[in-house]
């Protein structure tokens, strides 16, 4: 029952979110939204039993990536969006064909999982257990997202840092 | 107790709605962040797979995914940046042009 | 095995505590450095209210709740409203998982001297902690005022970078002690080496992380000299510019109360939490080892104030220069240097 409930409240928090970050036209309160979604994501994790990952979603989604995003909205002032022509188009035809392919799914996993259930904290993923997994069964997956993020903070830096005096004369990229 | 199809359905609407906002927001800023509620989404079907089948390698993915999703921000942000200081602008209608 | 009933009933009331404590705690924080700098500064800080000044936080306190609450009318509302909320509900929240001694039995309930005891407590502290800086940065958007944006384009870069060195100096800790449990690592910390010298992180290998953890968490928590996001000399006050009366007071609660987690977590990873010397009665030993936690924390804390007396403040290439040349690398040698060392010995 318990279980019932708070999955509920929590799940009803995503959903609510998930709308807002759709409905809000200011990218700031789409952010907040999305932070809302994440940190109520966490709860669901901890429901499943999963800790580890429960708190790494906060510190790494919502405590970090998050804030780069809060970070570039304020650095760049983004104001409010306009509609343009392309997104009515994209709001008559996607928002239909969404719905239809997602109450298909929904449909479809109901009716074939539907007997399976799972108790409070059903599989325990504690931060040893984890740790363990990463470093024997999955250490070169792991060696490899630590090659991609590396790969990815040159990127970066490369992308946004301040391009030299000359291209900026003739307004030329890279 | 609760059954793991809810999960599974609670997942599936995440990822519709950042399908959604993927197809309707006009700014890049929205568009990128529908991106990570979708990736959100599909982490939370890996969390939910990993109890069904009693497979704790679903939770190790979810925490690769999020590594992914980090490098991703990293670079994508990085290009909004490059992207607003040649157009002045957020909007991706407005951003048309192969060169300067 | 507890009731459900009893368990609740104790939690609210250690809850209760150690709001009421820690809200103590941080008002006399505030008068503990006005009268420390004061004296450091040649002059006497508060004396007129109260012996010593003693109740000048109650008079400030009454002060903030009855000026006049102003907002000014360019803000975005909604969120220039909720910035000083989220900010002290962040930096309150933190405190619930930190240990201040060790089991005690009170009229019959056995239990942990803190609100609740988990497993991955640390990781808790840390995320509530990566959260706070959403508090500030939209404080610093939602005002809608240059000064305020700067302070919160400094706040959230700062602390981003920060977070960094001080969960990677925590890791070498970790390390040592196998376990997120706050209680664990502080037990790992008992007894002594060499005879006398106790087995605190600080003397015991984690001499280097304690210093990087030290200067993240100035850094994490605002203070001089990384006081940027809200530098009186040129940003006006920064992200709480456009506040007033008890909108600004919770951001100043929430900057003292963070002081105080910072503090807390100082004296329970690095420097042995509750141990020290125990003696005495059976009632001494049972009060002594809080009395060590409280009296580390005060050190912390008193650190914290002096240095605010002494140094002066940092540029910002400085600033982020140093996060990201010094203490990132320093961190990252101090982790692969404790993780070679516990792997041999093992």
């Amino acid at each position: 029952m318990l279980h019932l409930a708070l999955f509920s409240i929590f799940g009803a928090i995503c959903v609510a979110g998930a709308v807002n970050l759709l409905v809000q036209r200011h990218p700031i309160n789409s952010a907040l939204s999305l932070i809302a979604v994440m940190t109520s994501l966490a709860v669901e994790y901890l429901l499943l039993g999963a800790e580890f990952v429960a708190a790494v979603q906060v510190i790494i989604y919502a405590g970090a990536i998050m804030v780069l995003f809060v970070f570039v909205i304020m650095l760049l002032n983004a104001g409010e969006e306009e509609r343009t022509r392309g997104s009515r188009v994209a709001i008559l035809f996607g928002i239909p064909g969404v719905l239809l392919g997602g109450v298909l799914v929904a449909w479809t996993l109901i009716q074939r999982s539907g007997t399976d259930e799972v108790a409070l904290g059903a599989l325990p993923g504690s931060p040893t257990i984890i740790g363990w997994l990463l470093f024997h069964d999955f250490l070169l997956p792991f060696e490899v997202t630590s090659l991609l993020i590396l790969i990815a903070i040159m990127g970066a830096v490369v992308l946004a840092g301040k391009p030299e005096a000359e291209t900026q004369q003739t307004g030329k990229g890279h | 107790m609760v059954p793991i199809s809810y999960y599974l359905v609670l997942s599936g609407i995440l990822f519709g709605c950042g399908v959604v906002g993927f197809l309707i927001k006009r700014n890049i800023i929205s568009i990128f962040m529908s991106i990570e509620l979708m990736l959100n989404g599909v982490n939370l079907s890996f969390v939910a797979f990993a109890a069904q089948w009693h497979a704790l390698s679903g939770q190790v993915f979810v925490f690769l995914v999020m590594v992914v999703a980090a490098a991703e921000a990293a670079v994508g942000l990085a290009i909004i940046i490059a992207v607003y200081r040649n157009r002045e602008t957020l909007n991706v209608d407005q951003v048309n042009l192969l060169k300067l | 095995m507890q009731s459900v009933e009893s368990f609740v009933v104790v939690s609210l009331i250690k809850s209760v505590i150690a709001v009421f404590v820690l809200l103590t705690a941080v008002a006399y924080s505030v008068w503990l450095e006005r009268k420390v700098v004061g004296h450091i500064q040649n002059r006497w800080g508060p004396t007129r209210v109260g012996p010593f000044g003693l109740l000048q936080p109650l008079a400030d306190g009454i002060k903030f709740l009855f000026k006049e609450d102003i907002t000014p009318p360019h803000v975005y509302k909604t969120l220039y409203i909720a910035a000083p909320m989220l900010s002290v509900i962040f930096a309150l929240t933190s405190i619930s998982v930190i240990p201040i001694g060790n089991w005690v039995t009170i009229a019959g309930v056995h239990t942990p001297l803190q609100i609740t005891d988990v497993n991955i407590a640390l990781l808790i502290i840390l995320g509530v902690t990566s959260m706070g800086v959403y508090g500030v940065a939209l404080a610093g958007w939602s005002s809608n005022s240059k000064y305020s944006l700067l302070g919160g384009l400094r706040a959230s870069a700062q602390m981003v970078s920060y977070e960094i060195s001080l969960g990677l100096s925590l890791i070498g800790v970790l390390i040592m002690a196998g376990s997120f449990s706050l209680r664990d690592i502080v037990d790992s910390q008992s007894g002594v080496f060499w005879g006398f010298i106790p087995r605190w992180n600080i003397f015991h290998g984690q001499t280097v992380a304690f210093f990087v953890y030290l200067m993240s968490a100035f850094a994490e928590t605002n203070r001089v000299p990384f006081d940027l996001p809200e530098a009186e000399t040129e940003l006006v006050a920064g992200y709480h510019t456009e506040y007033s009366a008890m909108k600004f007071a919770m951001f100043f609660m929430a900057e003292y109360a963070n002081m105080i987690t910072v503090a807390c977590l100082a004296t329970l990873l690095f420097l042995g939490g509750w141990h020290g010397p125990i003696w005495g009665l059976t009632w001494m030993q049972a009060v002594l080892p809080v009395f060590w936690f409280l009296a580390k924390v005060f050190c912390f804390l008193f650190l914290y104030i002096w240095i605010r007396g002494t140094l002066p403040r940092f540029r910002y290439d400085q600033l982020m220069a140093f996060a990201w040349k010094f203490l990132f690398p320093l961190a990252v040698a101090n982790l692969v240097i404790t993780g070679l060392v516990v792997a041999l010995r093992s």
